[in-house]
């Protein structure tokens, strides 16, 4: 298959010229095929949401290349939809206008657009919460509904940034599960990030291991397991192979961000 | 209305009951000087004659428009002057201080000056109470703007949002609550410099009467003339709180 999205030689340094930079990636190198599912994982700190934020034209003084079909992104590109790490529903919306905001500002009218933002209410499981304001939902069904909204768009790229990073382990199987479905339906390129090797294993095509500052590629892992897949696979020893094996990548990394906050905690 | 609604002010008019209750037995077992504060029973004995004498509740309309066309100027001014010193980030932090400056200080005591300037009319009431309305109302949309979460605002941007929408579905949505924080302080300012202005040049609205009642040694009609500047303060109290929530719902 094609690659839908190539990222080519791309660094980022925050605060160039001022007196902390801090060198966040590094020639980055990565091509996506259209259509896989694709996880990124790596240290606290090693960039992996700047990536997000360059690829999805959030961040533009960078140095490298990201193109879509071959073409180079300028600025936030219709074929990208992000879903952030952060809490990004709009507190004053309901549900079902949070998830058809995308749908409102490109001018769809209202009875299409709620009818759309209803499909992916049910995609996501949040059926029955249209009308309830994210204060009253709980933090993982705000980040479905964000979900939900970047879904609504319809981008054929989604980059989702940790969106279940503050579930329990067994919600967050049950929703990688889903999220398998949701993309088997959507036929959607998808992008995760996680801090989970079991969450990467069990969704991805292959999983992209970063080192920590100035975050790099250290390590693309195929993931050779069989589709469509749900979270049974866990069970199996092939899948405890793969965890293994990124377990080792990920420890040293995960050492060395430590060893360096220590260090910088003790030189104050 | 829910019964959530109803709670409140039933607890409200409790209180203010209870306390003119108390007060009313301190006058009588002379705690308190009558000639200091009546009896809450004499000051509401006392609307009538006010009424008659002064036409009260046509001077409560007087100090509530002229509060309305000051907050009304307020807003004109202190919306787009705060949106100017969010977007120009060297103007905001420039003029941040000196407004918070100007906004402590009792620019009631420049009314000689507007005198002198606009006459003694309604226009110098006007202008003296918007000033210090428009200054809240300036710092708090400046600072609800600054205060819009930055994950929104690549929401924002994500879905590729038009500037004008990104301002009106992102960012005012987002700051409404601050600014209307700055605007129930600016329309409380701008009341009180009215009602000032009014008792001190003796001209017009509810601020005259209590002068001229306080002149008279008319201790209840005085409070009776205060209580009706209070219902002019809870009015717009009410009335942007019904303006926010339906700016902002939740
Ligand atoms: N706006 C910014 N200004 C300055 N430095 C930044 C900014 N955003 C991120 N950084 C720095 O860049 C580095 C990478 O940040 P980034 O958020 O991309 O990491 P991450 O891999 O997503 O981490 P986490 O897993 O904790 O979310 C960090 O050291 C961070 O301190
Ligand atoms: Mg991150």
């Amino acid at each position: 298959m094609a690659d839908i999205l190539q990222i080519k030689n791309v660094s980022k340094t925050y605060d160039a010229d001022g007196d902390n930079p801090v060198h966040a990636l590094d020639g980055v190198d990565l091509n996506i095929a259209e259509g896989e599912f694709v996880s990124i994982i790596g240290p606290s700190g090693c960039g992996k949401s700047t990536l997000f934020n360059i690829i999805g034209g959030l961040i533009d003084d960078h140095d490298g290349e990201v193109l879509i079909d071959g073409r180079e992104v300028d600025g936030a590109h219709k074929d990208v939809g992000v879903v952030f790490q952060e809490e990004s529903t709009f507190p004053w919306r309901s549900t079902l206008d949070n998830v058809a905001f995308p749908l409102e500002v490109e001018g769809i009218d209202k009875a299409e657009r709620e009818e759309t933002a209803r499909k992916f209410i049910q995609l996501v499981g949040l059926e029955g919460f249209e009308n309830h304001f994210p204060a009253q939902l709980s933090g993982g069904m705000k980040q479905r509904t964000a979900v939900a909204r970047t879904l609504a768009y319809e981008p054929r790229i989604m980059l989702m940034d940790e969106p279940f990073g503050a579930l329990d382990e067994q919600t967050r199987m049950l929703l990688g599960d889903k999220m398998l479905e949701i993309w088997a339906a959507l036929n959607q390129t998808m992008l995760l990030i996680t801090h989970n090797i079991t969450e990467a294993v069990q969704l991805s095509d292959r999983v992209v291991v970063m080192s920590y500052r100035p975050g790099i590629i250290k390590e693309i892992i195929p993931v050779d397991l069989p589709r469509p897949r749900t979270s049974e696979v866990i069970a199996t020893p092939e899948f405890g192979t793969y965890v293994g094996k990124l377990w080792t990548l990920l420890r040293e990394e995960a050492s060395r961000g430590m060893a360096e906050a220590e260090a910088s905690i003790a030189a104050r | 209305m829910t019964k959530l609604h109803k709670t409140p002010m039933i607890v409200g008019l409790f209180g203010l009951l209870v306390c003119a209750v108390l007060l009313e037995l301190a006058v009588s077992f002379g705690w308190v000087m009558e000639i200091i504060v009546p009896r809450p029973t004499d000051t509401v004995l006392s609307f009538p004659t006010l009424q008659e004498d002064m036409d009260l509740v046509g001077n409560f309309f007087v100090t509530l428009g002229m509060t309305a066309a000051a907050t009304g100027l307020a807003l004109l001014i202190g919306l787009p002057f705060g949106y100017f010193l969010y977007r120009r980030e060297e103007y905001g932090i420039a003029y941040e201080g000196w407004l918070a400056a100007a906004f402590s200080t009792p620019i009631v005591l420049l009314y000689p000056l507007f005198l002198v300037l606009f006459g003694r009319n309604h226009l110098t009431l006007i202008l003296m109470g918007c000033i210090p309305g428009a200054i809240p109302i300036a710092i708090q949309t400046r600072q609800g703007l600054l205060g819009v979460s930055k994950t929104l605002l690549n929401v924002g941007r994500s879905f590729n949002v038009s500037e004008g929408d990104m301002f009106r579905k992102i960012m005012l949505p987002s700051a409404v609550p601050t600014i209307f924080t700055g605007i129930r302080i600016g329309v409380m300012y701008t009341l009180v410099n009215i009602v000032a202005i009014e008792y001190l040049i003796d001209f017009g609205g509810l601020g005259r009467i209590v002068s001229q009642m306080y002149d008279n040694f008319s201790i209840p009609e005085t409070y009776a003339a205060i209580a009706a500047v209070i219902l002019v303060s809870a009015f717009f109290y009410w009335g942007f709180g019904r303006i926010e929530r339906w700016l902002r719902p939740v």
